[in-house]
């Protein structure tokens, strides 16, 4: 407990400026630069409304990550409920007032931005979780009644996210929040027990998706069997991502995604473009890139003395994992195609706003990491 | 303290790490799990998916391929390529099809037949291909639809080439014509189906057919990058076509434009023939039609005109009709008779109109009869009674075997019109083999004047006369001109060497030789000898001179005494129906018996006489007698064809400077 004087006490503006993470920092800004380039190299090599619009909100979430950062992570503490409370207010709002596109009503309109409000959920629900478990003691986390509450704090979300519909992203918050719920101590023989009746209630959960749903978990399993309908976006999204090669075809080189091949090249298929033109290496840059953000947040929540800033960190690091794998998969073929962006690259203002604000509860954990929680 | 504080802090925290630290080594695993994927699609499978993608990124459009051409002995056009106006429409680069459709129909007055076909015609095609909205527009058309072209966005005037036959109905038969390909083209044929783009005409009968691989030429192919809606983003690559080869024939367009004008209104056919080189000068059949009909889909009643014509246009008689030859194969009946020491030039027969044999009578076309003939007087009279008389004593297994040396009974161009008919040249055997009979004498006699079961094609008659005029050596009939084939001189001087070895020969006995042999034998026997000896041969081609040329000859009102275009024929009238008692006393005028039932009239020539160059046959289908109805043709022919020889010999001296 060295340097205790001058940590736990009032920290000048410089000494919190110098204990950010900066490894993570310049990861992140590296991840932007990247994306930045992948976007404009999307949009034909030309600086067109994707590449821009991606740009700027790099630059003002970055931003806003950087100054929230400085935030007590006390406040986060505070807020945790509201946080969540807001944000399904926000779903409740979307799913009665809000804007359909694409047969799915997921947005709100904030007047200066339109807000995914299940993008925010992902990290709301990994806030709400770690102030749950913050308090709650070890022998009575399995206590039946204790779990009821998580339960539905994690279920609500769900099935408001899944009546959107949005299947793609009511699966991520579902997988967030139970990594929190393991991590946070809670036997194993829930996860399988609920899992079995998953399984069970598979077939009725079936009966109630979408047809173009049912399609895609069918194409999953064949996508050849109608290369040009369904099958078509997996086929395309392994065509590029087989032609990139070692190397890459090249920055401004690819021809899968200038030539329209790609299906929401901006968005979910952005790391397909990226590897079309960068190949093997690149991609695999790229997974290093992340692997090192996951390890520097892993690490910052070790190091962190309040159980509620180490479970956000494990939780969010454990979140960022999945959306990043589930995303890949999704592209390489390796899982059906559902709607999930990667991180940072992929274009959309509401998945950057939430990673972001992720990231700034990060380095407040890492800023005040000897800070205790009563 | 922390959390929960105590034990249970302790506890909690000890928890988290722990399944943290499992968490971590799912990851690495997931990670590797990932990174293996993208190494086996990267790397492994590298190759295959960068295929995939230059077949997503390119495609090809094939131009359809420019057909060579045909072309005369003198370079005339006979089959080219003439620049069309056509109108295109892309269906996907149209903001409003319908609308522009609709446009198109009023200012080319499009029936609407035609436009629900081109409606169709859309709904089988994808939408970046190119849609035919007219393949031969007007002149007045094309200016149209160009002053309209504002308001037409998407439609695109094109400049194109389609086949062109200047000719008309001239060569019809002797070229065939193109037509859309159909499947069975494509099946058939390996070389169209590889050049084939939508809408190529391709042969469909005669030498277009036959020659179909040389003529077609190879597509041009323009390669495009396109996006995923198959539209076409840059060209990358153009490869221009070639056009198919020219082929040029050895037919005079001149004279096959004669033939036409000379066989107008009739049926029937005339075909000319060089006697020495094999070239043939012109090849017609009649009535024809104008093979440009068939390029644009033939229209349906044009379509009715030419399959309800009585006199079928469809038929190619020159090679395909198969008609008794009449007394034009009398002179080969002489000649086998006299190689075969049969009779003598002395013999002869007592002709009374009228002789008894076997218990039949035979008739001899005049009723009076001839009275008292020899060998040459038969000929030049045609008296059929002499001719009975000496077939009987022939026998028609020796004349089988003399005609088909000649060149009856056997395909002229083997192979070069699929439609080529054999005829028939009967024998003792055919019949036992073919309907299971023997052979009855009477039937020999029939035989001699070229009726019964005889069955020939007008250019086997006309290969028969050039044979018999180059003084009996056998030729090899042509049709496709080739720089390198032998020269008038050349085949002279190997006929003369050939004439002049068979006379030191008296090993060369009977005509009787084997058949198979004879057949094996015959495509090394150009320019040998059809004979045994010459002088018979003389002596026919004599009696066929004295028959037009002398009076009393059947031919003699057709005759030119103008030694430069004399010339020397058989005619020969062939009875469709056996003519009955009744029929013979009513001796009915041609015009009061039914056109079916009719007589063919042909006749057979070679001129001019002093050094013969050209053999012709002329025949009219229903015509009557040959004296009247064959003969005064070939007479309008004689001078032009020539005439038109001189003008052939410069060609031919010019083409051998080129060499």
């Amino acid at each position: 407990m060295f340097k205790e004087t001058a940590l736990s006490g009032q920290t000048t503006f410089f000494q919190k400026l110098r204990s950010m993470d900066y490894i993570l920092l310049v990861c992140i800004l590296i991840l932007g630069v990247i994306s930045s380039l992948a976007m404009y190299a999307t949009d034909g090599g030309e600086l067109l409304y994707h590449t821009k619009s991606h740009v700027l909100r790099f630059i003002i979430f970055f931003g806003m990550m950087f100054v929230l950062s400085f935030l007590n992570i006390r406040f986060w503490h505070a807020t945790g409920y509201l946080f969540y409370i807001i944000v399904l207010g926000l779903l409740i709002w979307a799913s009665l007032y809000g804007i359909t596109a694409s047969g799915s009503q997921r947005w709100v309109d904030l007047y200066f931005i339109n807000l995914q409000p299940s993008e925010l959920m992902k990290i709301a629900i990994i806030v709400c979780f770690a102030k749950f478990y913050h308090r709650a003691q070890i022998n009575q986390i399995n206590h039946f009644k204790n779990l009821l509450v998580p339960m539905m704090i994690l279920i609500l979300p769900i099935l408001l996210v899944v009546s959107q519909p949005d299947l793609g992203t009511s699966i991520l918050i579902a997988l967030s929040g139970i990594i929190v719920l393991w991590l946070a101590g809670i036997n194993l023989k829930y996860f399988i027990y609920s899992g079995l009746f998953l399984l069970i209630s598979m077939p009725f959960v079936i009966a109630f998706l979408k047809p173009y749903q049912k399609l895609r978990i069918l194409t999953f399993f064949n996508p050849d069997k109608d290369p040009l309908g369904a099958g078509y976006q997996i086929i395309q999204s392994k065509i590029a991502i087989g032609s990139g090669g070692l190397t890459g075809k090249g920055f401004l080189k690819g021809t899968q995604g200038y030539l329209e091949f790609l299906p929401e090249k901006h968005t979910d298929f952005i790391f397909t473009l990226f590897s079309e033109e960068h190949g093997f290496i690149g991609s695999l840059t790229l997974l290093f890139i992340y692997g090192v953000i996951i390890y520097r947040v892993i690490d910052i929540g070790k190091n962190a003395r309040s159980f509620f800033g180490k479970l956000f960190c494990f939780g969010f690091a454990s979140s960022i994992f999945v959306f990043i794998t589930v995303n890949m998969s999704m592209v390489l073929g390796l899982l059906p195609i559902v709607g999930s962006p990667l991180p940072i690259m992929s274009y959309g203002g509401s998945s950057m706003l939430a990673t972001m604000i992720g990231f700034s509860i990060v380095m407040s954990t890492k800023i005040y990491q000897k800070q205790l929680i009563a | 303290m922390f959390g929960g504080g105590g034990d249970s802090g302790y506890k909690k925290l000890s928890t988290v790490n722990r399944r943290m630290f499992i968490m971590t080594a799912a990851k690495l695993v997931i990670f590797g799990g990932i990174i293996t994927r993208l190494f086996s699609l990267q790397i492994n499978e590298n190759k295959k998916y960068l295929t995939l993608s230059d077949k997503n990124r390119l495609r090809e459009w094939r131009l359809p391929p420019v057909r060579g051409d045909f072309e005369d002995f003198f370079g005339n056009k006979i089959a080219s390529n003439l620049k069309v106006y056509q109108l295109h429409v892309v269906p996907e680069q149209v903001e409003d099809f319908r609308y522009l459709m609709i446009r198109l129909r009023d200012i080319l007055d499009i029936d609407s037949k035609t436009f629900k076909k081109i409606l169709k015609k859309k709904s089988q095609q994808k939408s970046w291909e190119t849609l035919i909205i007219s393949e031969n527009l007007s002149w007045d058309q094309f200016a149209k639809i160009n002053f309209y072209l504002h308001e037409l966005s998407g439609a695109k005037p094109v400049l194109s080439v389609a086949r062109n036959y200047p000719y008309n109905e001239k060569f019809t038969h002797l070229l065939g014509y193109v037509a859309q390909a159909s499947e069975k083209d494509l099946i058939e044929n390996e070389v169209i189906k590889k050049s084939h783009v939508p809408g190529l005409r391709v042969g469909k009968i005669g030498l277009e057919k036959t020659y179909e691989n040389q003529l077609i030429g190879s597509n041009g192919i323009q390669r495009y990058e396109v996006n995923a809606y198959g539209k076409r983003i840059n060209q990358i690559d153009f490869v221009e076509g070639k056009k198919g080869t020219n082929i040029k024939l050895t037919v005079d367009t001149e004279i096959q434009a004669q033939c036409n004008e000379l066989l107008k209104d009739k049926a029937g056919s005339i075909c000319v023939m060089d006697i020495y080189t094999g070239e043939l000068i012109a090849m017609h059949s009649s009535p024809s039609f104008d093979p440009n009909l068939f390029l644009y889909g033939i229209s349906h009643d044009n379509w009715n005109e030419i399959l309800n014509n009585p006199k079928k246009p469809l038929i190619n008689r020159s090679i395909q009709g198969l008609y008794p030859p009449g007394s034009t194969i009398k002179p080969i009946v002489a000649l086998s008779a006299l190689e075969n020491d049969v009779i003598s030039t002395k013999f002869k027969v007592n002709c009374t109109g009228k002789t008894e044999m076997y218990g039949q009578t035979y008739h001899c076309w005049k009723d009076t009869g001839h009275g008292i003939v020899n060998l040459r007087d038969a000929l030049k009279v045609s008296c059929d009674t002499f001719f009975y008389e000496m077939s009987r004593r022939l026998g028609v297994d020796r004349l089988n075997l003399t005609a088909k040396k000649f060149g009856l009974g056997e395909k002229v161009f083997n192979g070069t019109y699929n439609e080529e008919k054999e005829g028939l040249i009967p024998s003792t055997q055919w019949k036992k083999n073919a309907l299971g009979r023997g052979w009855v004498l009477g039937e020999t006699l029939i035989t001699g004047i070229g009726q019964g079961y005889m069955q020939t094609t007008p250019l086997q008659l006309c290969l028969m006369t050039a044979q018999l005029a180059n003084g009996g050596f056998k030729i090899k009939p042509k049709i496709i001109y080739d720089k390198n084939s032998d020269t008038y001189e050349k085949i002279k001087s190997e006929m003369e060497k050939n004439r002049i070895e068979l006379l030191s020969d008296f090993q060369q006995d009977d005509a009787l030789v084997d058949f198979s042999l004879e057949k094996k034998k015959r495509d090394t026997d150009l320019y040998k000898p059809l004979y045994r000896n010459q002088e018979n041969i003389k002596f026919v081609l004599e009696a066929m001179f004295a028959s037009t040329n002398e009076v009393r000859g059947t031919s003699y009102s057709s005759r030119i005494s103008d030694k430069k275009y004399q010339f020397a024929g058989k005619t020969g009238t062939s009875q469709v129906k056996k003519i009955t008692e009744i029929q013979r006393e009513l001796d009915l005028d041609i015009s009061q018996i039914p056109y079916e039932e009719r007589d063919h009239a042909l006749f057979v020539a070679f001129g001019p006489y002093v050094n013969p160059r050209y053999a012709l046959s002329v025949f009219v289908e229903h015509g009557g007698a040959g004296s009247s109805a064959a003969a005064p043709l070939a007479k309008k022919l004689f001078k032009n064809i020539v005439d038109r020889h001189e003008e052939r010999e410069k060609i031919r001296e010019k083409s051998l400077m080129e060499i």
